[in-house]
């Protein structure tokens, strides 16, 4: 990469994205007020738009940070403030909650586990060539053309999702 | 040859997005009321792109068809968070709760 960014600002770059991410992951995992759950899911999103950027698709970086931070955290603040999801007081702190914690820890770990030898311990075989160069005019014209027929099934699914979502939050409002 | 740059590696992408599903996991587990379960099934979609969009970029011979896939799997999530939340409000009104434990009226 000879760009004009230097490689070491660059990686500088690359490495504030990765805290960034799981940073935000964490966050949004460990704290106990759902509205910092809520921040620290965008915090994620924002890093993952920087991961994405990396990766040479900075269409799908706009795209995550305009769905994602700008559409689902605001709608989740939307619920939260109709709602009062706070996490409840722990009830039995010293026996269960800590052997039940310790469990789904396990559980993680041996899913990062098996995730991590599957993944990025295989040697994947690299593409003999590039069919396209994955530009937004790539997208463009892929998007269509092959997949012209998923695209107008996302758009329909998206319409039934709003009209499900309006249907099912109006009845119980006539009730209360 | 120098070593080639920190983010042209496709290991730190696939272990970051490991560990963003691992993290979302624990949070699926661990959460006690719903919208919490509900961002902790966002962070797994995330981890799930990502590792989507690493593949896409490094091993793919199409680099657009996965941009594509992503497109689509935020899209879904969408669709996803907006029902969820209408069920978890419809749920509040009649509950009075979103917490995992009081929602036991099918418990036998």
């Amino acid at each position: 990469m000879n760009g004009p960014i230097p490689k070491l600002a660059a990686e500088a770059i690359f490495v504030f994205a990765l805290a960034t991410t799981i940073t935000g992951a964490l966050i949004a995992a460990l704290t106990t007020r759902i509205i910092r759950s809520v921040c620290g899911l965008a915090i994620c999103c924002l890093g993952l738009a920087g991961l994405y950027y990396f990766l040479h698709s900075p269409f799908l970086a706009l795209m995550e940070i305009l769905i994602y931070v700008g559409a689902v955290c605001v709608t989740i603040v939307f619920a939260v403030m109709l709602a009062e999801p706070d996490e409840p007081a722990p009830e039995a702190r010293r026996g269960t909650a800590f052997l039940w914690s310790g469990l789904a820890l396990v559980v993680c770990a041996v899913i990062f586990w098996g995730v991590y030898q599957l993944g990025a311990q295989q040697d994947w075989a690299a593409p003999a060539r590039r069919v396209t160069d994955g530009s937004i005019k790539a997208i463009g014209v892929s998007l269509l053309t092959t997949y012209s027929l998923a695209f107008e099934l996302i758009s329909l699914a998206l319409l039934v999702a709003i009209l499900g979502a309006l249907a099912i939050a109006r009845t119980g409002r006539t009730k209360a | 040859m120098n070593s080639p740059a920190l983010y042209e590696r496709p290991g730190i992408y696939l272990i970051a997005a490991a560990l963003v599903l691992a993290i979302g996991i624990f949070g699926l587990i661990r959460r006690r009321t719903l919208i919490g379960m509900l961002i902790s099934g966002e962070l797994i979609f995330s981890a799930a792109s990502l590792n989507l969009m690493a593949f896409n970029h490094f091993k793919a011979p199409d680099p657009a068809v996965g941009q594509i896939f992503v497109l689509f799997i935020m899209g879904l999530a969408a669709a996803e968070v907006a029902i969820a939340l209408s069920i978890i409000i419809a749920v509040y009104r009649n509950y009075r709760s979103v917490k995992t434990q009081a929602l036991s009226e099918l418990n036998g």
